[in-house]
């Protein structure tokens, strides 16, 4: 809805388009108490937005702060068209479109990587502030400021919402991708308290991707990678949670519950990436992940290709969650020992401080080479870090068991 | 470029007649089809259609009459404002009007820029 409202009102204006979405579902809630929630509840919400943005318009016609000048938008301040006009806006196959637009302006070549993806995550995918916080691993205040900054941007620039030429599109698909895969990790493992994994968001995520693979611009080799790698992850869901939603390890799932036929439609997208040149992180990922997916049990998994995989990730897109990644496939290839002198060779320890896994990992490390008290110290640290149910439970139960 | 004005009068089914058969739907449409294509070509700037009634007010003493003013073919039953070169453009463009179907006219008038 924020796509189509801030094509109506012109990106400069996203803070219109976002009060009118939710201020749509302010009154659904009021009236859906009163009524009943009705049939169909999405065109119950669009029709509520279209007459709010109506109402906007005719206010606004004249007012500098909306530029109603471009050949179509003009056609929003007659009332000979503008009924027709706002109708016509909201078809579902525009509507695709306007979701892509709306992704690229996201990622904007002058706005920085990291507010590219808050904003997306914040616009697009109806994230809250915190949630971008937890994902950014940094506070609330610093993505307020980024939201900030960046809708000054827009403002500022006059940015118009289109899909970038064909030059400028594999650079600008990459920051898109970034964040329907930050989008998708935070729905696998999310930072809510009661739910670690939220279908909603991991959805949301292939959602995203599948329209970018469906558009013939964007379907880059990249974009069917993480399509894939995302088919796998998802593939996994059911078996890593108990029926009261706790923990499953790798090692103790069921993998009867592997979801067969995701990981069939991951292997036909990870072909279809293949074409062209590229190799990228998500190929790479991709194919790590199909690995897990491929073996029988967990003794059958290949850890010494999933390692080769891991050091190429960590050199060409090193990240402190692929280094992290890494050490776990060094502890199981070459042992607990080697895997804490691969953890000491991290030079920039600060991100990876704040984050649960990296004291996790510190803790089942001194844990396999029998040094129970730090081990027990590392699991406490861990558990300061992580709001999950989840997550709290399965390291409480590892520090009891010390 | 200039502005002008094109003022529509009388039109069966223009705006103050529009009645829900399919004749006054087609005739939306071909309304429409008119505005977008000017849209499209960047010479449309504003447009209204106005409902046929309103008041009058004449005279020094300022009073106040209900319409309708005159016979419904010469009132005045929306505008729209174009940019063109001069008028025989404006003239141009203001024969794709649907209005011609249904036996109204158009009055093509250049917009005065006033000077201080």
């Amino acid at each position: 809805m924020v796509s189509v409202l801030t094509k109506i009102f012109g990106i400069g204006n996203l803070e219109t388009a976002e009060d009118v979405v939710q201020q749509a579902f302010i009154d659904a809630i009021r009236v859906w108490r009163l009524k009943g929630i009705p049939n169909n509840p999405s065109a119950w919400l669009f029709s509520v937005a279209k007459n709010k943005a109506i109402d906007i318009i005719r206010k606004n016609k004249f007012s500098v702060q909306y530029d109603f000048s471009e050949d179509s938008r003009i056609l929003l301040t007659s009332e000979y068209t503008l009924a027709t006009t706002m109708e016509n806006l909201w078809k579902e196959e525009l509507m695709k479109d306007d979701l892509l637009r709306m992704m690229f302006a996201c990622c904007h070549p002058e706005i920085s990587e990291e507010n590219q993806i808050t904003l997306i995550l914040k616009t697009l995918c109806g994230f809250s502030t915190s949630e971008i916080a937890k994902s950014f691993l940094t506070s609330e205040e610093t993505i307020s400021k980024r939201l900030l900054r960046t809708k000054d941007f827009f403002r500022n620039k006059k940015i118009k919402l289109e899909i970038p030429s064909v030059e400028e599109l594999k650079s600008r698909t990459h920051a898109v991708l970034g964040a329907i895969y930050l989008l998708f990790n935070e729905g696998y493992n999310s930072s809510q308290a009661e739910h670690l994994i939220r279908r909603d968001l991991i959805e949301e995520a292939k959602l995203l991707c599948k329209l970018l693979t469906e558009n013939q611009y964007t379907q880059l080799p990249e974009v069917y990678a993480l399509m894939a790698l995302m088919c796998f992850h998802t593939a996994r869901s059911d078996s890593r949670l108990t029926t009261d939603g706790e923990i499953i390890l790798l090692p103790k799932q069921d993998r009867s519950k592997w979801n067969k036929q995701l990981i069939v439609e991951g292997n036909d997208y990870l072909n279809k990436a293949s074409f062209g040149r590229a190799v990228t992180a998500y190929h790479v990922e991709a194919a790590i992940a199909f690995e897990h997916c491929k073996a029988n049990t967990f003794e059958d998994t290949n850890w010494e290709l999933i390692l080769d995989y891991y050091q190429w990730v960590c050199v060409f897109y090193p990240s402190p969650i692929t280094e992290l990644n890494k050490i776990v496939a060094v502890m199981q290839v070459h042992g607990a020992e080697a895997a804490l002198e691969e953890i000491a060779k991290i030079t920039n320890k600060k991100k990876l401080e704040s984050y649960y896994l990296y004291f996790s990992i510190l803790g089942e490390i001194h844990l396999r080479i029998n040094r129970k008290p730090e081990a027990k110290q590392y699991f406490l640290k861990a558990l300061d870090l992580t709001q999950s149910k989840a997550e709290r439970k399965m390291l409480m139960d590892t520090i009891l068991m010390i | 470029m200039e502005k002008f004005m094109l003022l529509f009068r009388g039109g069966v089914n223009h705006a103050h007649n529009a009645k829900d058969s399919q004749a006054a739907i087609d005739n939306m449409q071909a309304w429409r089809t008119w505005m977008e294509s000017m849209a499209q070509k960047g010479i449309l700037v504003g447009a209204e259609p106005l409902k046929p009634l309103g008041k009058q007010v004449t005279g020094k003493s300022k009073k106040v009459t209900d319409g309708p003013f005159i016979e419904a073919k010469e009132m005045v039953g929306g505008y729209v404002t174009v940019s063109a070169k001069d008028i025989n453009e404006a003239v141009e463009i203001s024969k794709g009007c649907p209005i011609f179907d249904e036996d109204g006219k158009v009055e093509v008038r250049p917009i005065q820029s006033m000077e201080m």
